[in-house]
């Protein structure tokens, strides 16, 4: 068994509340740890310390190991490596655009005034005439925001 | 490492985040607009989990029971949450000041607690002080918004509110008993430093708002030892109801 085969398997266990992304594109996978066939530590973060969705992911992350026949799984949740949105892959980012929702941009420093949630482009249109209309939505990742060029609501993804 | 020091730290943020999580909570399906009652709801769920890993490093680092045993079967005396988490909601304009006041604290404590001696308090601050801009940006924004680009009554709602709100603000401040190894052992900055980084930076956030914060006042204090208002009995009571009925219930 390697690490890689352990990710491949894990590209299989999707966020719940955006289920077309998995936990290895999300980013929130830190590290994986093969001690031998029969034994595999799983490090993971949460998106949001309080997200309420980390138990779930737990248990899917723990039975998707389990199925490639590893007797002992272990899965710590930790904030060792904190999670950030420049964690997302590429292909995470797609999904999450197939999801409807504007895949957060990268960023060095993400300052007081969230200048970075202005003008985010519109997954409808593209569009960049834009306007955050509020830094929370349905669920703790996302945010609300209104495009002036296709007149649309939209959902993003906030970068943090 | 003090472990006594490093409880006392985490209780009363920790205490601060669960009550003020649960006050946020209240504001579920009936906030003025749909997009503030998904905010207040999304930080009361921020807050909560804030509160939630706070005790759980407590648990894990210094031999204290799980989250939830510590914050559900406390008795009053036992919290050490500060009496400004605890007043009732009362308006929206309270609200929002309180929500602003509050997290340009929690600010200010989480990005002093980057440099906390205390690993995991450390990491866990560096998590936290993302989340937070949000909260600090959401609160500044509504300010500005009553305060100066709303009109009089906004104006002057906002205003008074501030001026409810402020002893009760500055009382987050009150020092405890291990001020100083907490600054020797570079596990804190101390209150009181806190306070002064903390008045900058609302000072500074509230310049646009033109709403001006009240000199002079004695700040609250008692919370941090265990006194508190006749509002923590009632909101302890029910935020436990299920936990006391039947402590394995998942919900």
């Amino acid at each position: 068994m390697t690490e890689a085969e352990i990710y491949t398997a894990l590209q299989s266990v999707y966020d719940p509340e955006i289920p077309t992304i998995s936990v290895v594109d999300m980013g929130i996978i830190t590290n994986v740890e093969v001690r031998n066939d029969n034994d595999v530590r799983i490090t993971m973060t949460p998106t949001f310390v309080g997200c309420p969705a980390i138990d779930y992911m737990r248990r899917d992350v723990e039975s998707a190991v389990m199925g490639l026949g590893i007797a002992n799984v272990t899965v710590d949740v930790t904030f060792d490596s904190p999670w950030t949105t420049n964690r997302i892959s590429e292909k995470g980012k797609a999904a999450l655009l197939k999801h409807g929702l504007a895949p957060p941009e990268h960023f060095e420093t993400l300052t007081l005034s969230l200048d970075v949630l202005n003008n985010v482009a519109c997954p409808l249109c593209g569009s960049r005439n834009t306007e955050l209309k509020s830094p929370f939505g349905p669920t703790l990742c996302r945010s609300l925001h209104y495009c002036n060029a296709c007149s649309q609501a939209f959902e993003g993804f906030k970068p943090l | 490492m003090n472990t006594e020091a490093i409880k006392d730290l985490c209780y009363r943020m920790a205490d601060d985040e669960l009550i003020l999580a649960h006050r946020h909570s209240e504001w579920t399906g009936l906030g003025p607009l749909l997009e503030e009652d998904i905010a207040f709801s999304s930080i009361a769920q921020d807050k909560l989990g804030h509160a939630q890993a706070l005790y759980t490093i407590m648990h894990e680092h210094c031999g204290e029971p799980d989250a939830d045993t510590i914050a559900f079967t406390r008795a009053e005396d036992a919290m050490r949450c500060s009496h400004f988490v605890e007043l009732p909601n009362g308006e929206y304009d309270f609200s929002l000041v309180r929500h602003f006041l509050f997290d340009a604290a929690e600010y200010i404590r989480w990005t002093a607690l980057i440099q906390s001696t205390v690993e995991p308090l450390a990491k866990l601050a560096q998590k936290i002080r993302g989340e937070l801009k949000y909260h600090l940006y959401h609160a500044q924004t509504w300010m500005v918004q009553l305060g100066a680009k709303g009109n009089e009554e906004s104006h002057l709602r906002m205003q008074s509110a501030l001026h409810e709100a402020w002893p009760f603000a500055v009382g987050l401040f009150e020092p405890g008993k291990h001020e100083d190894s907490l600054i020797a052992d570079g596990i804190f900055i101390g209150e009181h430093e806190a306070q002064e980084r903390w008045l900058a930076l609302v000072a500074e956030l509230l310049q646009p708002s033109t709403l001006v914060t009240p000199h002079g006042v004695e700040p609250v204090y008692g919370g941090r030892n265990g006194y508190h208002t006749v509002y923590l009995k009632p909101l302890l009571d029910e935020m436990t109801e299920v936990y006391r009925v039947d402590p394995s219930a998942e919900w």
